[in-house]
């Protein structure tokens, strides 16, 4: 398996750690209601296809997120999570 | 205060050596500045760092200055190799002195990058020379630069001199009897 660094390019999956979902980097507000951060910490979805999880890259330091797909395997693309939301 | 001994991280571990094409040696970088620019200061760290013959670098980067050396080593850092931070430099970016957290070590000869591939997780026949990448060496994290078609310079925490040493030395033991069988 490989996998995108948007930084050092494509690399051996043994350079990445896998974190979980992306839903770990969506925080909820700090005064958001109890089920939010229920659903923040605790509630995750079980895909089957499209997917989008956290990875780090060890030898850069820089915190991934992966476009992938559980069902065929195929992985399409990531970006830098320091840089959502950025044109 | 006490005159202590100062000791280089490959001392007294059996380098250079030499088996079939590679030969490996221990490679003393001298000082090594962690250069972290500071948040869009990147125009002036590239002035700072002209007087060397050198900008910052891109991702899998590294440029050769007549003195000294930089490479990328990470999202937002360089590492200045074999020169003191020039004058100004500290003012736009982060400076830390890494010298002696890391062990230098050379890997040269034609069969350099074939002892590289049993160890390192890169494509080494697309690592063109004068680039450089962060990767692992074994479960080691690696800074692994080629500023020469048959060198390869090897950055490896000080404290895993002898492991590493080790992992390479047994790789161009085995390659060695390969070739010979």
């Amino acid at each position: 398996m490989r996998i995108p660094c948007p930084l050092c390019g494509t690399r051996d999956r043994r350079e990445f750690t896998y974190y979980g979902s992306e839903d770990y980097a969506n925080r909820p507000a700090a005064d958001a209601p109890a089920q939010a951060w229920d659903d923040h910490l605790h509630n995750r979805d079980n895909p089957c296809g499209p997917t989008r999880d956290l990875w780090y890259h060890d030898p850069c330091g820089a915190w991934v997120r992966v476009h992938r797909d559980t069902a065929t395997h195929a992985v399409h693309g990531s970006d830098l999570v320091a840089e959502r939301g950025q044109a | 205060m006490a005159e202590l001994i100062a000791k280089s991280p490959g001392a007294g571990l059996h380098l250079p050596v030499t088996r079939g094409g590679a030969t490996l040696a221990e490679w003393l970088p001298g000082a090594i500045t962690s250069v972290a620019p500071f948040a869009g200061a990147g125009d002036k760290v590239d002035a700072a760092l002209t007087p060397l013959g050198m900008g910052f670098p891109a991702p899998n980067g590294m440029a050769q200055g007549k003195t000294a050396r930089i490479v990328w080593t990470g999202r937002g850092q360089a590492f200045l190799i074999g020169a003191p931070a020039p004058e100004g430099l500290g003012a736009v970016a982060a400076l830390t002195d890494q010298s002696d957290g890391w062990a230098g070590l050379r890997l040269a000869g034609p069969a350099a990058a074939d002892v590289l591939a049993r160890l390192v997780p890169l494509d080494l026949d697309s690592f063109a020379p004068g680039t450089a990448a962060r990767s692992l060496l074994g479960h080691m994290a690696l800074i692994l630069m080629r500023p020469d078609p048959e060198v390869w310079d090897i950055l490896v925490f000080r404290s895993m001199a002898r492991t590493a040493i080790h992992e390479l030395d047994t790789a161009m033991v085995q390659l060695a009897a390969r070739a010979a069988g």
